[in-house]
């Protein structure tokens, strides 16, 4: 194609300093890719347990809530697999809702001046983690007897 | 168009027309998330326990299916637009983009009608034991 191949490239994330208003931005991608993916395959398999019946309830739980008493190393690791998995996936539900939640706003020409963008952008990092830790707390507390 | 010069082929093809819409549907769909999973996350904390037998009975009421639908549909539709644009970005080559794209549509829309279908047959046919 005779290209130059030492062109200038656009600068990619390893060029620019990392703040919240660039990290916000590459989150909400990550985030989104997570809840298309794990989120939703996760959502899919639960309402389908619930039709499923009783035993594919059962089993959906041993995989995501807790493999049981008598459970196997193996079944063990699995779990705590999915555990992590779900725990991603609270966290990057409430990261898209707030970053998305700032996007919303941005699309209304409002938030732009660097102050705020840069503050709102820090208080959705902040209000996700928070919210991930209160529904981590809920769920251990009534279902992990934690 | 064809013979012209550079700018003048640009200005003859013009955009496709299309990306407003994908631009407008993705709002949509954001907002329709928002209101059907604050949904969602609100009757899960009213619920009084998580088991199958009481979470089928929920699920089955009218009130309960259709939202839940519309949220799948919402969902789905929303990450299909996301995820299309996360392959338009990071996917150059043409073929393997347009693989991509195909395998993405069955993607969604198998799932999509696999969610729907699991709430409509406990709808319509009640809770299993």
């Amino acid at each position: 194609m005779g290209q130059n191949l030492n062109r200038p490239l656009s600068p990619h994330l390893q060029i620019y300093r990392w703040s919240p208003q660039m990290a916000i931005s590459i989150f909400h991608r990550a985030t989104g890719f997570v809840l298309a993916t794990a989120g939703m395959m996760t959502l899919l398999w639960w309402l389908s347990a619930i039709g499923g019946g009783g035993e594919s309830f059962a089993t959906f739980q041993r995989y995501v809530v807790s493999a049981g008493e008598d459970a196997t190393g193996l079944q063990v690791a699995i779990n705590w697999f999915f555990r992590l998995l779900a725990l991603a996936v609270t966290y990057s539900f409430f990261q898209h809702l707030f970053s998305g939640l700032r996007h919303l706003v941005l699309d209304m020409g409002a938030g732009y001046e660097l102050k705020t963008n840069r503050n709102w952008a820090l208080a959705a990092f902040i209000a996700a983690i928070f919210a991930t830790a209160l529904v981590a707390l809920f769920v251990a507390s009534r279902f992990l007897g934690v | 168009m064809g013979n012209g010069t550079g700018i003048g082929k640009v200005r003859g093809l013009g955009s496709a027309k299309h990306g407003g819409q994908h631009w407008i549907n993705q709002r949509t769909t954001a907002v329709g998330n928002l209101l059907l999973t604050v949904w969602l996350v609100i009757s899960l904390l009213l619920m009084p326990n998580y088991d199958q037998a009481t979470l089928a009975v929920w699920l089955a009421q009218p009130l309960v299916a259709v939202p839940m639908i519309l949220m799948l549909v919402s969902i789905f539709w929303h990450a299909r637009l996301g995820l299309q644009v996360l392959i338009e970005d990071y996917v150059h080559d043409d073929a393997l983009k347009f693989a991509s794209i195909t395998l993405l549509n069955f993607y969604v829309v198998a799932s999509l009608v696999f969610g729907i279908f699991t709430i409509a047959k406990l709808a319509f046919t009640g809770a299993p034991a």
